[in-house]
């Protein structure tokens, strides 16, 4: 299993290497970032049952501060993605400890009024500049000294980033504080008569959640040397939904794939206009109604379905199904 | 006098104007295995839910031991050693019957909010599972999922996970319900063995059952203690036969 994964492991790193060679680095950088995005959101909705419809806050403001102390303060990138994901996980400290108190839909309404209120204070501050957003943010040197000036080193970097974010999301699922979450999951009363602090476990999701959410968002600005409202928006705390849900929520590469989907749609899609936001919704539609596991969920089972059928060679149980859909981030 | 385990003093709560528990004085002795029973209706799981807050009382204290857990929470209450089971039958469905143990008894490696770590240094803990599902006659079916086990073996489950915390108080709410003729007698051994040295409080409708391994019983009825003692006294009780009558008495 170990030297399988590691393998599969090697031909992604090798896959992202090659891939700015041949498709767009910008593009690349985006669908990654948003990639770690979904992610993020996915730890919470896919495995403690969490659904968050605030999280662009996290990601966008995030981006925002990440963007002022690169640009005002002169920081370094580094800097800013360690400045905006600080503020991210305390944004996502204050939202959870509001928001675990709630369930189901009062959990969601929570989050997006809290949300809300990150997008007013965006758009009425004085260091976000409104409508214009923080422009032309400089890209520094990393750390100093490596220069990121051109799309093609940046992407090396932002690939770097991003990948890490996603593997330390699918540490987090696969490591005793997940073990506690699947269990808290699947029978929440039963966890609490156990012994087991429920909400501490629930905020502390949430926190990593956020603060990986900001290390996207503030990533970002080093790519577009911009933050603007369209990333703090609730639309999208609604496209980071959709991300998880096509890739399939509750896998830990789904949401991955389905954030490489929806920016590779509407990226090329991007001539038709508003066209592109009737095929999402076209697809969302579809996903739910036919393919509820997402994509990677539905290929999991499909996969499963045939081992069970093919072989008697029952040994092997089901306990880490996620691994197989390893080859979702580099498109 | 001999030590006290559990006890309540004026525990009522009302839901909408309705005193389901109404002023119930309960003393449960260290070391015994004290069974509740009642007619339908009659508060038992109500107190249970209170006593474990999972309920908050409208008035009344709790005592664990000698202390005073009225305002704690119910997760609180477990880590001090009361441990409950539930009426219907609460395992973590998705999960294997050795990770269903396991779970519990992950505080003890105190890494459960240790997101940064590989989730194999739980298999640390795979042979202290593997011996209390041994002890429970359920070690072959390990690496089953738990949502896959018949009713009654999800109950046995349940017991397993419960002792794997070592609680020096179980609230056992209808071990056997809905258990069959077999797995009755093995859960009956099973409570009474580890009821040698601990203290259990039990809800159940087989009197069968009651009978043979409590030690002092209390019987409930609208909320109010009708009657306490051993089985002979309870069972002889008028005012007991008569709250039972018309009542359909699980006896099998």
């Amino acid at each position: 299993m170990s030297t399988r994964s590691v393998i599969v492991f090697l031909l992604v790193v090798a896959l992202l290497a090659a891939a700015p060679f041949v498709v767009y680095p910008v593009f690349l950088m985006k669908a990654l970032l948003f990639a770690l995005f979904a992610s993020a959101f996915n730890l919470l909705l896919g495995y403690v049952g969490l659904l968050s419809f605030g999280h662009a806050a996290f990601f966008g403001f995030a981006a925002y501060v990440s963007a002022h102390v690169v640009k005002v303060w002169e920081w370094g990138p580094e800097g800013g993605i360690v400045a905006g994901t600080a503020v991210a996980a305390a944004l996502g400290l204050v939202f959870g400890w509001l928001a675990i108190r709630r369930q189901g839909i009062y959990f969601a309404m929570v989050t997006l009024a809290l949300a809300q209120m990150v997008y007013f204070v965006s758009l009425q501050a004085s260091f976000t500049h409104g409508e214009d957003g923080i422009q032309a943010v400089p890209r520094r040197p990393l750390f100093g000294i490596v220069d990121i000036s051109d799309n093609l080193s940046l992407y090396f970097f932002v690939a770097v980033v991003a990948v890490a974010g996603m593997l330390l999301v699918r540490r987090a699922i696969h490591s005793p504080f997940g073990e506690v979450l699947r269990a808290i999951r699947e029978n929440e009363q039963r966890a609490r008569s156990l012994g087991f602090r429920v909400d501490r476990y629930k905020l502390l999701a949430f926190v990593l959640s956020a603060a990986l959410a900001g290390v996207a968002g503030s990533t970002k600005i080093l790519v577009f040397q911009l933050a603007s409202l369209s990333d703090v928006e609730w639309m999208m705390s609604g496209e980071v939904v959709l991300m998880a849900l096509i890739g399939g929520m509750g896998t830990v590469w789904g949401p991955a794939l389905g954030a490489v989907v929806i920016v590779a749609m509407q990226n090329y899609l991007a001539q038709f206009g508003a066209m592109v936001t009737i095929l999402q919704g076209i697809i969302f539609v579809a996903v739910v109604l036919l393919f509820r596991r997402g994509i990677v969920g539905e290929a999991l089972a499909f996969w499963e379905k045939r081992r069970k059928a093919g072989a008697a060679d029952d040994t092997a149980s089901a306990t880490l199904p996620e691994r197989q859909g390893k080859a979702a981030p580099g498109e | 006098m001999a030590e006290v385990a559990i006890r309540t003093e004026n525990l009522s709560v009302s839901f909408a104007g309705f005193r389901a528990v109404d002023g119930v004085d309960l003393s449960v002795e260290a070391g015994t295995i004290h069974a509740l029973i009642g007619p339908n209706g009659a508060g038992k799981t109500t107190c249970f839910n209170l006593i474990t807050k999972f309920i908050r009382p409208s008035s009344g204290r709790i005592w664990l031991g000698e202390q005073d857990i009225t305002a704690l929470e119910p997760d609180a209450v477990a880590r001090l050693g009361m441990v409950r089971s539930f009426q219907i039958s609460a395992v973590f469905p998705g999960l294997s019957v050795l990770e269903n143990v396991r779970v519990a008894l992950q505080p003890t490696l105190g890494v459960t909010f240790q997101f940064w770590r590989s989730n194999r240094i739980l298999r640390r803990l795979d042979d202290q599972a593997m011996a209390l599902l041994d002890r429970v006659g359920m070690a072959a079916v390990a690496g089953e999922r738990a949502a896959d086990l018949s009713y009654g073996r999800k109950r046995v489950l349940e017991i397993a996970t419960t002792l794997a915390l070592d609680p020096s108080v179980l609230l056992l709410d209808e071990p056997m319900a809905g258990m069959g003729a077999e797995d009755v007698a093995m859960v009956a051994n099973l409570i009474r063995e580890v009821g040698r040295n601990r203290t259990i409080l039990m809800v159940e409708h087989n009197l069968s059952v009651v009978a043979d391994l409590s030690d002092r019983i209390t019987v409930l009825q609208r909320g109010q203690i009708l009657a306490e003692g051993s089985y002979a006294e309870v069972s002889s009780d008028r005012r007991v036969i008569e709250a039972y009558m018309g009542e359909e008495v699980t006896d099998a």
